[in-house]
């Protein structure tokens, strides 16, 4: 194993679940999701180089999001109709219908589906602060906005996570 | 949401704050109805999403991007010589290129040191000792680590970001190195006693740039990838900073 590979292994390799739960989250339990997560990793190795010691798991994330962003175009070019997911407003955050929530069972099984139902861009830094438990700075540099823009969709995030959650009947 | 503080009370709850406006924050909570209600959401929001699916990565998945690795390293394998000349192979690769390269230089033993300690401090967790954006920590740590104590100023508003300090081996002396952020790019500013030497001419070689000066009886040298006049002017501010010291 060249050192490349050594650092990679030992830089990048331990944020693979992160990057996994990302992916997985943001297509919302697609099957599409390690296929993104192969092809963040391999281009993140091939940029390897230009990396300059800045936080790893960022820098990572940032890369499986473009990776997610591409294979929606991809997507869009080969389907007719146009997906829901545009720049981060969706069909099913716009309109939850109380019946979706109704086939849900047990309490985690409905908070995931009130996650899921959030669009992108609430939904990802919620993913990042509280299952990764990452800085604002770091969520920052994961999504591309600015850190003040991280904290209104964290607050945004939150109240219609909170909104959701009430609505479906979940104890809080 | 009408309270113009709930982004900082959420900053607050989010543990992102540092202590004066922590008081601050506490002392805005127990008065504001508004932002009470949001942490009694926030609580009960972060209680809730602990049991949220964390999506770990599958072995089949995790083999299959090793395989992927694999395949992706070995044709970086080259004929020893390729890699000195070319410097455009892979990450190690490139980096001990550039070694080779400075080491390889008739070049001032001194430009070899700091040129060295520079790719160093880019590889691995080598960059920064001492964390910290403010000046009154990373001076007095110096003070403790290494043989001189540079005040350690930071320029946020020239885009010059102190991020910490280093203690280097170079020339032979423990040197402080003050690390600054500039975008992506790093500055190492390395300091060491002026023991009354000449200092090498300014070298750019490989993207990489080197100034020295001499200044209130410390040698500098800033190092960094950032272009020329960037640097220049990061020295310049710099300068102009210790010259009120």
């Amino acid at each position: 194993m060249d050192e490349k590979r050594h650092r990679f292994e030992a830089m990048a390799m331990p944020h693979l679940d992160a990057a996994t739960n990302l992916a997985r989250w943001l297509t919302r339990g697609g099957a599409e999701a390690d296929d993104i997560v192969q092809d963040a990793m391999l281009r993140a190795f091939r940029s390897f180089d230009g990396f300059r010691g800045e936080a790893v798991r960022p820098w990572l994330l940032a890369i499986v999001r473009n990776c997610h962003r591409s294979a929606l175009e991809q997507k869009k070019r080969h389907m007719a109709a146009p997906l829901g997911e545009d720049g981060g407003m969706d069909v099913v955050a716009a309109d939850p219908t109380p019946e979706a929530h109704a086939i849900q069972t047990g309490d985690g099984r409905r908070l995931d589906q009130a996650i899921t139902a959030l669009p992108q861009e609430f939904r990802e830094v919620l993913i990042l602060r509280e299952l990764e438990e990452m800085s604002y700075r770091d969520i920052a540099t994961a999504t591309g906005a600015p850190i003040g823009t991280v904290m209104s969709r964290l607050a945004r995030g939150r109240a219609l996570l909170k909104a959701k959650l009430t609505e479906a009947g979940h104890e809080l | 949401m009408n309270c113009d503080q709930i982004l900082q009370t959420q900053a607050y709850l989010d543990g992102e704050l540092d202590a004066a406006d922590v008081l601050k924050a506490e002392h805005h909570l127990e008065n504001c109805a508004e932002c009470q209600a949001m942490a009694a959401d926030h609580a009960d929001l972060k209680a809730a999403l602990a049991g949220a699916q964390y999506h770990r990565a599958p072995a089949a998945l995790r083999a299959k991007i090793g395989r992927a690795l694999d395949a992706e390293s070995k044709p970086v394998r080259r004929a020893p010589g390729f890699w000195l000349g070319a410097g455009s192979g892979g990450g190690a690769m490139a980096i001990a290129a550039t070694i080779a390269f400075f080491l390889l230089m008739p070049a001032d033993p001194l430009v070899n040191d700091l040129a060295e300690a520079h790719l160093r401090s880019l590889m691995g967790n080598h960059l920064i000792d001492v964390v910290s954006s403010d000046r009154h920590t990373v001076k007095p740590w110096f003070a403790g680590h290494a043989d001189v104590s540079p005040p350690a100023h930071d320029f946020p508003a020239e885009g010059f970001t102190l991020v910490g300090g280093r203690a280097d081996y170079v020339h032979g002396t423990r040197a402080a190195v003050v690390v600054y952020r500039h975008g992506a790019h790093v500055i190492n500013l390395f300091a060491w006693a002026d023991h009354g030497a000449s200092l090498p001419r300014n070298n750019s070689r490989d993207g990489y740039h080197i100034l020295f000066w001499k200044q209130n009886g410390l040698d500098f040298a800033a190092v960094s990838d950032v272009a020329p006049d960037e640097l220049d002017t990061f020295a310049a501010l710099v300068k102009k900073t210790e010259a009120t010291e």
